[in-house]
């Protein structure tokens, strides 16, 4: 017997793991039954894999890999339409003077602004995500977040970044939070939910695990890190436990589920890490943008100057990468 | 197929500085000793490093008498805060001096450029730092107002962390007053030479550290001779128990660090994530070769099979290799010899019934490897959960009750570690309490530091090295 059956899980499909959620108590005990996480060790874990050392033709390969996973975001209250279209236009086509330089997997805007990101980006291979439910405090009635969501995927969002309740979390209302996560997913239609857990707001390694298995048996195709707008956000550490839990949601019912990091990420060297770890923790299957994602606005432009560097071994200064 | 391989990032060994042949350091002065030239190799693929001229009986003599004349001159006269100073200067050159030794290390001894450097290196100088601090504090470390040093003190320490067991032995000695002949491994002498250079640097008066490269024969010569007052040995237990035997009745002071068996103790509500990390770093660390190893997995039955499936996915991402390469996680065995007995002892588990599992992973076609190797269904009589195979192998056990874990734990000729893994402080502390074993690590393991006492029970020896107990053992009390 393992430790999550203990727990009350058996292996079954990803719909059938919900009856853990049939009521309060029986949630509870589930996502206390989980095997606890030790913050020391975990530390130690994620640290000893950043000392990997990564080169020539593995870091090429991981610089485009991880362009080709960033979500590149802007969630400003002082986003224009203009802002945004410029912004598709660098997630197209992020090298103007290179066209071996991938796109981007997508854009993250707000929901007033998918419908100027869907058109500029017609005819690319870059989805539109929105943030929605009141993001990035989710503080409203679930009426007014399923709204947020309905008109960002009317709109035309591929992929809608939900936040959950994490004053009812934290409160120990965990059967709430996993309802919210339910009554989204079922207004997102055909377009992929991804889960912000806020983990710099649930402070320990156990709560995150905990939040990652409640997403994930509630149905969010990704566990996301942070809004970007709470400090501390994506954290090694924090990456290590939500890898962990998509292996192990995999492990019991053959869903590949997937992780996006998202807050803080801005140079290639901390990218790269986090694919070491994506690819020793979880597995090679999540070495794919369908699986895993940085949310950054920054980043991209770092990676674009290290491949510049990989390709031509010299370092351009940031005027020769576009600001937006 | 793997779709993100790592590209080869190998430290350079020119950062070694290895000079084509090494002396041996009598008397404040490197010399060519009066033993043979012999030629130590890198075990990982068994090409010579360097040409060491042993030391011989003379040798032996002549460090003696050097220890002898520091002690009653310069050395033990001098105030604490005195020798302090040259402790500090010594803890230092190793922090300048870093990245060669670590190379250094490497080749001679095989172990991964990973740990040298973060591990042996930093641990190394941080036992110099550590007593330094002591030199000038003895009287306030609870052995009376004024505890006098032992004398001249004949160490002798094992190949698989010699500069760090280089370092845990000289620096106490130093520190509470004694002088040191030093005998390191004959298959790894390279990096005590080297700091023996930097004590030379370092200025210290001549005779107070020698360093005698050579052979088994010259370590006994030191474990008989008159001239010496200690005796501080770090190896097997047969050797501990040819030093014990030798010394009795002598009046020599003694101390053996020698062999373990270790239980890594997994309860079901353990940190599980963590505790394949704690049991791969127990065993797989410096290839298996750690005295505290934790060589016996015992697991609590509900969760055998879980563990045993994630330690299993967990081992097929180690990189076995080239320990020069900074991405490599086991490298080689130290000699011919200690592959020999690892092969000899994997072979009796399989005869005995128990079942072998090794990650797929090529391992290089010269030099001395060895596979990470897990046993299932292995019982508390087979020979590989009773005896030191000090290798990467893992004799996995079950248990059903915390008292039946005690029992099996404390069921060994040896008491050196123990690991105990479990999220329930309460249960943490009772079994800390009840296993006899020097070192018992809570959901860690392989865990060093200065201040930390180490050392063990039974048949694992006696003495502590490190922290204020360590003092005790070259001071005369």
């Amino acid at each position: 017997m393992t430790t999550l059956e203990h727990a009350g899980l058996h292996h079954a499909a990803g719909a059938e793991l919900q009856s853990v959620a049939r009521d309060d108590s029986s949630l509870r005990r589930f996502l206390y039954g989980l095997p606890g996480v030790d913050q020391v060790g975990a530390e130690g874990r994620a640290a000893g894999l950043a000392t990997r050392s990564i080169k020539t033709t593995a870091k090429a390969w991981a610089v485009d890999t991880a362009i080709r996973m960033v979500d590149l975001t802007t969630l400003e209250g002082a986003d224009t339409p203009g802002k945004v279209r410029s912004l598709c236009a660098k997630a197209a086509r992020p090298d103007p003077s290179d066209s071996t330089a991938p796109s981007v997997a997508a854009v993250c805007v707000y929901p007033d602004l998918v419908e100027t990101a869907v058109l500029a980006l017609r005819g690319t291979t870059v989805g539109v995500a929105s943030v929605a439910t009141a993001f990035p405090s989710g503080r409203a009635s679930l009426e007014t977040r399923l709204h947020d969501v309905r008109d960002a995927v009317a709109a035309g969002a591929t992929e809608i970044d939900m936040v959950i309740d994490r004053g009812a979390f934290l409160a120990g209302r965990y059967l709430k939070v996993f309802d919210d996560i339910v009554a989204t997913k079922a207004v997102c239609g055909t377009a992929h939910l991804k889960v912000i857990l806020e983990t710099g707001e649930l402070a320990t390694l156990d709560n995150v695990r905990r939040a990652s298995w409640l997403a994930l048996i509630a149905g969010g195709d990704f566990i996301k890190t942070s809004t970007g707008k709470v400090t501390p956000a994506a954290t090694p550490p924090v990456a290590l436990v939500m890898l962990e839990a998509v292996r192990d949601f995999f492990g019991v019912s053959d869903e590949l589920r997937g992780v996006k990091l998202a807050g803080g990420i801005r140079t290639s060297k901390e990218a790269v890490r986090y694919l070491v770890m994506v690819k020793e923790v979880a597995g090679d299957a999540w070495l794919d943008p369908r699986l895993f994602r940085f949310g950054a606005s920054s980043l991209l432009n770092d990676l674009l100057q290290q491949r510049h560097k990989l390709t031509t071994g010299d370092y351009d200064g940031p005027d020769y990468v576009t600001v937006d | 197929m793997s779709i993100f391989d790592y590209a080869p990032a190998p430290e350079s060994r020119d950062i070694a500085r290895l000079k084509p042949s090494y002396q041996i350091f009598v008397d404040g002065a490197f010399r060519d000793g009066s033993g043979e030239a012999i030629k130590t190799i890198n075990p990982a693929d068994e090409t010579p490093l360097a040409e060491v001229t042993e030391a011989g009986p003379a040798d032996v003599e002549d460090a003696i008498a050097a220890a002898r004349r520091a002690f009653d001159g310069p050395w033990g006269s001098m105030p604490g805060r005195e020798r302090g100073k040259y402790l500090f200067r010594i803890a230092r050159a190793i922090q300048e001096r870093g990245r060669e030794l670590a190379v250094l290390e490497s080749l001679d001894n095989g172990k991964p450029i990973r740990e040298s450097r973060d591990v042996d290196i930093p641990l190394a100088a941080a036992h110099f730092f550590y007593h330094a601090g002591w030199a000038d504090k003895l009287g306030y470390a609870g052995f009376g107002p004024s505890p006098k040093p032992i004398g001249v003190v004949g160490q002798i320490i094992p190949w698989n962390f010699p500069l760090l067991m280089a370092a845990w032995k000289i620096a106490p000695a130093l520190a509470c007053g004694n002088t040191v002949v030093l005998k390191p491994a004959e298959t790894t002498p390279l990096t005590a030479l080297v700091l023996a250079e930097i004590i030379a640097e370092a200025d210290l008066p001549p005779g107070v550290v020698n360093v005698l490269a050579s052979n088994k024969s010259i370590g006994q010569a030191l474990v008989e001779h008159d001239g010496v007052d200690k005796i501080a040995f770090t190896g097997s237990t047969e050797v501990g128990k040819f030093i014990q035997r030798t010394v009795a009745g002598t009046g020599k002071h003694v101390s053996l660090e020698l062999g373990g068996k270790a239980a890594n103790i997994v309860f079901d509500d353990a940190p599980l994530d963590q505790a394949v990390e704690g049991i791969v770093n127990g065993i797989f660390f410096n290839q298996g070769q750690v005295c505290c190893a934790g060589s016996r997995l015992l697991v609590q039955e509900s969760i055998a099979d879980e563990l045993i499936a994630s330690l299993q996915r967990r081992l097929a991402t180690l990189r076995v290799g080239d320990p020069l390469d900074k991405n490599t996680d086991v490298g080689a065995i130290n000699s011919a010899a200690q592959l020999t007995k690892i092969r000899e002892l994997t072979a009796a588990g399989e005869d005995e019934g128990a079942t072998r599992w090794s990650p797929p992973c090529e391992l290089p076609e010269r030099g001395f490897w060895f596979a990470p190797t897990i046993f299932t269904g292995v019982s508390q009589a087979h020979r590989i959960a009773r005896e030191e195979i000090f290798g990467p192998v893992l004799a996995v056990l079950t248990f059903r009750t915390p008292a039946e874990a005690i029992e099996k734990a404390n069921n060994t000729a040896y008491g050196l570690s123990a690991g105990v893994w479990t999220e329930k402080g309460s249960r943490i502390l009772s079994m800390a309490s009840k296993l006899r074993a020097g070192v018992v690590w809570a959901n860690t393991f392989n865990r060093f530091d200065p201040t930390s006492p180490f050392g063990g029970y039974k048949e694992s020896g006696f003495g502590r090295e490190g922290g204020r107990h360590g003092l005790g053992a070259y001071l005369d009390v």
